[in-house]
């Protein structure tokens, strides 16, 4: 019975196959297999053309298993097992028995019997949010309101140079170029996920349902990060909507304070967004000096990027640094300036100078904070202390299995992290006295000799206008702090930091009450103050806080540590090659010993992945701690440091105990203190400080005038 | 296997020898060289077996699949343009861009206010059978999650029927944003073309707001639980706020429309129940309200729909799935489900008629009386003149009884009221023959009611607009005991009544004021032309337990060829949802000019928009059309809309424009001013 079937299977599928042969291919395969029998083949062509007339309804064809065929034959039996296994996958129940999920903190908390209290507002970091387009050039016909960034990135790969006309911004006001609206996308989806799968705030958001939040308390303060901070209010209105929001917010939820989260860059966003809101009109929002103590409970900084980010010097610099956007790792093969001649990251490097928000994560600071030629307050330390294991006695057991991290740190003393750029390795160790002293407002002055070589106009940076002798002259000097960095980036970018400089600010202030802190640039620099001297008569501001008045407010550092962190780079030349390359790269061949923090040419420190432990913890746990000129209310800080631990299995996709910079939205310990303090506790109930690194050490070596 | 395959075989070389008998040597040669090949080829077949055969043409399938979806990919965007003006020649510039290059820019911000099922409906928490779902569209979207699990759809769907709220452990909450109602469905626009059309004269983000909220909870508690209209004014404090203090265009739609004049209530009234926002708010915040088919009087289709979920498409749920809500398929009783989770929707009676007899008609009278469905241009191919022709010997000259919203039989839908007799219900004795419930699934009230119950309704023949509430109460009393807490349906004597504060009234516009604004103007935008539902014929199912015991008598035709009954539903004038009464009156009548109801003298401004059709399939859902939702895509409904964004007036778009006999039937009704 079976044998029937199968025969008449072949018979009904027969003309199928014959139709998609045409029979002249047929006949002369045929012919040709039978080539070497040279004398039958001119009777035997008038036979079988009859024959095959005759076969072609009686008789199975006998074809070769042709390449299509096998083709076919191949992409058909791959689809149907891909179908096969999928229609298992669904038919699976969610949980197998044995296979046990962690309970994810959301339920496990709303069975201690936490509930929705405080409202909550997201404010996301730079790169995480989307952006969608509003009105484009033709090029970019047919995306109207579909996202040029975030989501599956197809328009790269379709259109490359039009998506890249769309994101860069105007080079001269940092705004939108004309003929073209690129606006950040509105709610909770605009950071959920930054591309399909890869999880930005959903597993918080998801925890946070869990205990009862939804869209009524729960707020994403999306804003397009490429702009500066003031701008996106000058264009957008942001920052007036986050204070409309969180007012709203307040109100509706029976006048209970916000808890706001913000990640990243979103950190000094929303530092920015505090003195903006209580600066009275035109410039600021007119909130009037109590809205901070009125309207917020806590600001709970995830991976906060306090002062700056070193990655963000080498990425102006040369377009490089290990990711700094997602944008290498989204296409690293594309990137590689050798393929196919695109000349990737020079664009790479146009677009992104053209982001005025770029400049908000350079160290700030300057050597006090981050080191000179021959000192920084993390150096040696931050290598060590991965290895020696002095994590807080308080929380027992998970320090326990840290034998996995193979940092690798374990420097002698003679790292000079404060070097942030040195030009080739033996500079980046040597004793400050043998290095060549030049002044970098020598080599400003030298700039003058303009070389523009017209043949290169494809792809236009600022290095075509540089010389080459001005471009000997930076490698020259050989060494550059936190401090030079600023000229260097002066001398390399000019039109970048002219416009940037007009929005932020790197600095220290010698004293607050100068008036000129009263200006918008200083706000997201949290070294700068501002007072209220010039503020109208009527209103008197008694005491100049840098932060709010708010003495119920608290402010959390949430951060991992335990991941190797770029802190400073060794660079060289490029070979000279005028219109492809830029001039500068990091030197990838220098290498230090076995245990030593250089890899590749960048020194790491411990950090995030992305942020070092300075820049995240100083803050809080010296800069703001108690009552200092800096935080003149006495606001409570609080450090909660997560050790990283890599995810064990590939099942576990991004890990749950990660630490690293984006993963952390999903450390199932971090999201257990955000909501609790949403629930309503505050910093001492979730156990205060929680430090595994080094940060108070070495913030004790920074010498700041509190 | 093998006795067949030599049959085969032998057959085949039986053909070759008669045909090819006249080269006997060169054949014996090839014939040898033949049988081995066969022989080869054999050990072929017995490989290419049916799993290679599905193989090989799944592999087929799928790479002309790819190809054809690479050329897609590949082809330029406008290649589709190109098409369509090849063949119809060269497309009008879609209104955005014509106003754009008049030099129109952007000036009032935009709020949108979505009608009743466009608006996306998200999960927030769900029960087991919901996992993975979260923050997934429920409700919009593809609706992929109706046809996998379509109980646990309809279990999260529903709300709860005592409070009309959440049931306990379900959160479902309306989408936010743009992306709330811009798309239905996939490629099913609600408000994209107006949004599209919006951006290309300046409109972004920042001065457009989708007033979302979850359509399926009265208005009152969209606020006590989402504190929607509260969000609703903040947004509009802003926006004004933000763009130099230009006050806001409003755009409801079908019951946005009513949502939004709950709005306008409810942020002058004082802090507990309302907003406080001072009797000046409107005033201070709203340039114009732009009501695209709003259903101001209601809408007849909502009582057959509550009535018997039936009505030609209430929901769009029944043009999605029109099969499956076959009553007989699979045995599954969908329109029982259906039945019990649209009556725990509070928001749908808010469309039940409002105005009773005085508006809708009594017995005998109705103030569309007089209206000839062949008066309609033939071209339009109506409803009403495709009837077969008939023996209709009074039909034509016959006045259409629009009032009778139901009528059991056709006979007694068209005799005069003195023909028949009527049994009063209310009294009647419910559930006095319990049918028995194990056999049901579901459970309707309708089971309660017993035959007795059916019956006495059966009984009572006719009822209009105004006993329609009565049956309603009687058929759902859960139900109507829910919305009378939450709708009123009646017309107000005394407007300065202090009852009339509270927020019951505030959707109805005969019974409430508008606010204090005579800057502020009125549009009511809706389409003409198509037939709307306005009045059906029932009849009673065959009694079978556990089916819905009402049914729409299809059988009843009118008789001739311009009667307006067809399939047992008396069609009117109007967008295929709003007939023209409903929507106009207020905006040709009850507003217009200082009244009662309007005693600032807001200016009212009527735009009609007649219906035509989509000349072919690639203009897809037209841009001329009047349909109730296509109507969105209509280019000169957005010209109108963008022109008052831009800053015009009433006057500047040329006041009234009138199709149908609006100002006629409103004449007719008797209603104090």
């Amino acid at each position: 019975m079976a044998s029937i079937l199968r025969f008449r299977k072949l018979c009904y599928l027969e003309p199928v196959k014959f139709r998609t042969f045409d029979e002249s291919p047929e006949l002369y395969q045929k012919l040709d297999k039978k080539a070497d029998d040279n004398n039958v083949i001119l009777t035997a062509k008038s036979v079988l053309e009859t024959d095959t007339k005759k076969k072609k309804c009686t008789k199975k064809p006998s074809k070769e298993w042709r390449c299509v065929d096998t083709c076919c034959w191949m992409i058909g039996c791959l689809c149907t097992t891909w179908w096969f296994l999928l229609f298992l996958y669904h038919c699976f129940p969610a949980t197998l028995p044995g296979f046990q999920v962690p309970e994810s903190p959301g339920v496990r908390l709303k069975r201690d019997g936490l509930t929705a209290n405080h409202p909550v507002v997201l404010v996301p970091g730079f790169v995480t949010g989307g952006l969608e387009l509003w009105e484009g050039r033709p090029c970019a016909e047919g995306l109207f309101r579909k996202r040029l960034w975030g989501g599956s990135f197809t328009e790269i790969f379709k259109r490359p140079s039009c998506w890249l006309e769309h994101l860069s911004l105007d080079n001269e006001t940092g705004l939108d170029p004309p003929g073209i609206r690129v606006r950040p996308v509105p709610g909770l989806v605009a950071a959920d996920y930054f591309a399909t799968g890869y999880f930005v705030w959903a597993v918080l958001i998801e925890n946070l349902a869990k205990i009862g939040y939804e869209g009524k308390n729960l707020y994403m303060a999306a804003y397009d990060w490429r702009l500066s901070f003031q701008n996106t209010e000058i264009r957008d209105q942001a920052l007036s909507r986050l204070k409309s929001k969180i007012e709203l917010l307040y109100v509706t939820n029976g006048y209970k304070k916000v808890v706001v989260v913000p990640h990243s860059m979103g950190v000094i966003y929303f530092l920015h967004f505090l003195k903006w809101v209580e600066t009275p009109p035109p410039m600021g929002g007119g909130g009037g000096p109590g809205w901070c103590a009125k309207h917020i409970k806590a600001v709970m900084n995830i991976g906060p990027a306090f002062l700056g980010v070193p990655k963000t010097v080498s990425n102006l610099f040369s377009a490089e640094g290990k990711d700094i956007a997602y944008l290498r790792a989204m296409a690293p093969g594309v990137l590689d300036s050798e393929i196919l001649g695109l000349q990737t990251l020079e664009h790479v490097m146009r677009v992104s100078r053209t982001w005025d928000s770029v400049i908000s994560l350079m160290p700030k600071g300057g050597e006090t904070i981050w080191g000179n030629l021959d000192s920084s307050p993390d150096e040696g330390h931050a290598c060590q202390s991965v290895k020696k294991g002095q994590y807080a006695p308080t929380s027992n057991g998970m320090n326990a299995n840290h034998t996995d991290i193979k940092t690798g740190f374990q420097v002698k003393e003679t790292v000079k992290c404060g070097r942030i750029i040195s030009f080739g390795k033996a500079e980046s160790e040597l004793p400050s006295s043998q290095i060549p002293n030049l002044d970098t407002e020598e080599i400003l002055r030298s700039s003058i000799t303009k070389n523009v070589n017209s043949s290169c106009g494809e792809v236009w940076t600022e290095y075509d206008e540089m010389s080459r002798e001005s471009i000997r002259k930076v490698a020259e000097k050989k060494v550059y702090t936190a401090r030079t960095l600023l000229d260097l980036l002066r001398f390399v970018a000019p039109k970048m930091m002219q416009r940037a400089e007009a929005h932020f600010s790197h600095g220290i202030a010698d004293n607050l009450d100068d008036p000129k802190y009263a200006h918008y640039k200083y706000w997201s620099n949290p070294l700068e103050t501002k007072c209220c001297p010039e503020v109208t008569n009527s209103v008197k501001w008694d005491i100049c806080l840098r932060l709010p008045d708010a003495p119920d407010m608290e402010i959390h550092c949430l951060y991992g540590v335990g991941i190797p962190t770029e802190r400073s780079y060794v660079y060289k030349l490029s070979p000279t090659n005028k219109c492809k390359n830029i001039p500068f790269r990091i030197d990838a061949s220098a290498n230090g010993d076995e245990n030593s923090c250089l890899k590749g040419g960048v020194y790491f420190v411990d950090g995030d992945d992305s942020v070092p432990v300075l820049s995240a913890g100083f803050m809080c746990a010296k800069g703001w701690r108690g009552r200092t000129r800096f935080n003149p209310s006495g606001i409570a800080t609080y450090i909660r440091e997560y050790k990283h631990k890599p995810p064990t299995s590939l099942l576990e996709g991004r890990g749950i105990e990660s630490g690293a910079h984006v993963d952390i939205l999903g450390n199932v310990a971090l999201i257990e203190d955000v909501l609790r303090v949403a629930a309503g506790a505050s910093g001492a109930e979730i156990g205060g400080d929680q430090i595994y690194s080094d940060i108070r050490r070495m913030s004790e070596r920074i010498n700041l005038e509190l | 296997m093998s006795f067949l395959r030599r049959r085969k075989g032998s057959e085949t070389s039986k053909s070759q020898n008669s045909d090819s008998h006249n080269d006997k040597q060169e054949k014996s040669k090839r014939k040898g060289d033949d049988e081995s090949k066969r022989k080869a080829d054999e050990e072929k077949i017995r490989k290419w077996s049916c799993l290679d055969s599905c193989c090989w043409f799944i592999g087929c399938v799928c790479l002309t699949w790819w190809l054809l979806l690479f050329l897609y990919n590949a082809m330029p965007a406008s290649l589709p343009q190109y098409v369509t003006e090849a063949i119809t020649g060269p497309l009008p510039d879609p209104p955005g861009l014509k106003l754009w290059k008049e030099g129109l820019k952007a000036k009032h911000p935009i709020v949108f206010v979505p009608g009743i099922v466009t608006g996306g409906l998200e999960l927030w928490e769900g029960h087991q059978c919901a996992d993975g779902l979260f923050r997934k569209r429920l409700w919009g979207g593809t609706f992929g999650e109706l046809y996998k699990r379509p109980l646990c759809w309809v279990e999260h769907m529903s709300l709860d029927n005592e409070t009309g709220l959440d049931p306990s452990g379900i959160r479902v909450r309306p989408v936010s944003g743009l992306v709330a109602a811009d798309y239905f469905a996939p490629g099913y626009f609600v408000w994209a073309v107006l949004i599209a059309n919006l951006a290309r004269i300046g409109y972004e983000e920042k001065t457009m707001y989708m007033a979302a909220y979850d359509w399926r909870i009265s208005f009152q508690n969209t606020e006590v639980r989402d504190q929607a209209l509260s969000r609703i004014k903040s947004n509009i404090e802003l926006m004004v706020a933000t763009n130099g203090g230009k006050k806001v265009v409003v755009i409801p739609h079908s019951m946005g429309v009513l949502y939004f004049l709950h709005f306008m209530k409810w942020v002058e009234a004082p802090a507990p129940m309302g907003g406080g926002g001072g009797s000046d708010w409107c005033a201070k915040h709203i340039k114009a309200v732009m009501n695209i088919g709003g259903p101001f009087l209601g809408v007849p289709k909502a009582v057959a729909g509550l009535f018997s979920i039936e009505a030609k498409d209430i929901a769009v749920a029944r043009a999605f799935a029109p099969g499956v809500l076959n009553k007989d398929v699979f045995g599954l009783q969908t329109l029982q489900h259906i039945m019990r989770m649209t009556r725990t929707w509070d928001a749908t009676m808010s469309m039940i008629p409002k105005g009773g007899d005085t508006i809708w008609g009594g017995i005998d009278w109705s103030p569309e009386g007089g209206y000839n469905c062949n008066a309609k241009k033939l071209k339009n191919n109506d409803t009403c003149t495709a009837r077969q022709n008939g023996n209709g010997d009074l039909a034509s000259t016959k006045k259409v009884n629009y009032g009778r919203f139901i009528s059991f039989g056709k006979d007694v839908a068209e005799a005069h009221s003195s023909k028949f007799e009527r049994m009063d219900f209310r009294g009647a004795v419910k559930g006095s023959n319990l049918v028995n419930k194990t056999r049901c699934d579901v459970w309707t009230e309708y089971y309660e009611m017993g035959v007795g119950g059916v019956k006495a309704v059966a009984d009572y023949k006719v009822y209009t607009a105004g006993s329609i509430l009565d049956l309603l109460q009687f058929v759902a009393p859960k139900l109507m005991a829910r919305g009378g807490a939450q709708f009123s349906y009646g017309i107000a004597d005394n407007l300065d009544d202090p009852k009339y504060n509270h927020y019951k009234y505030w959707s109805n516009p005969l019974e409430m004021k508008l606010p204090n604004a005579p800057d502020m103007e009125i549009y009511s935008m809706y389409g003409v032309g198509v037939p709307t539902e306005r009045a059906y014929v029932y009849k009673l199912t065959p009694a079978s337990e556990c089916y819905i015991p009402f049914q729409i008598d299809s059988s009843a035709d009118g008789g001739s060829v311009d009667s307006c009954l067809k399939g047992g539903v008396l069609s009117v004038n109007g967008d295929e949802t709003v007939p023209v009464l409903s929507a106009g009156f207020m905006g040709a009548k009850g507003w217009r000019g200082k009244t009662r109801f309007n005693p600032s003298g807001i200016r009212t401004y009527i735009r009609e928009y007649d219906h035509a059709p989509p000349a072919n399939l690639l203009e897809g859902r037209g841009s001329q059309s009047g349909a109730h939702v296509d109507i969105m895509g209509n280019f000169a409904l957005i010209e109108d809309i963008l022109r008052v964004a831009a800053g015009a007036t009433g006057e500047h778009l040329g006041g009234d424009q009138v199709y149908s006999d609006i100002f006629k039937w409103s004449e007719k009704i008797d209603l104090q001013l």
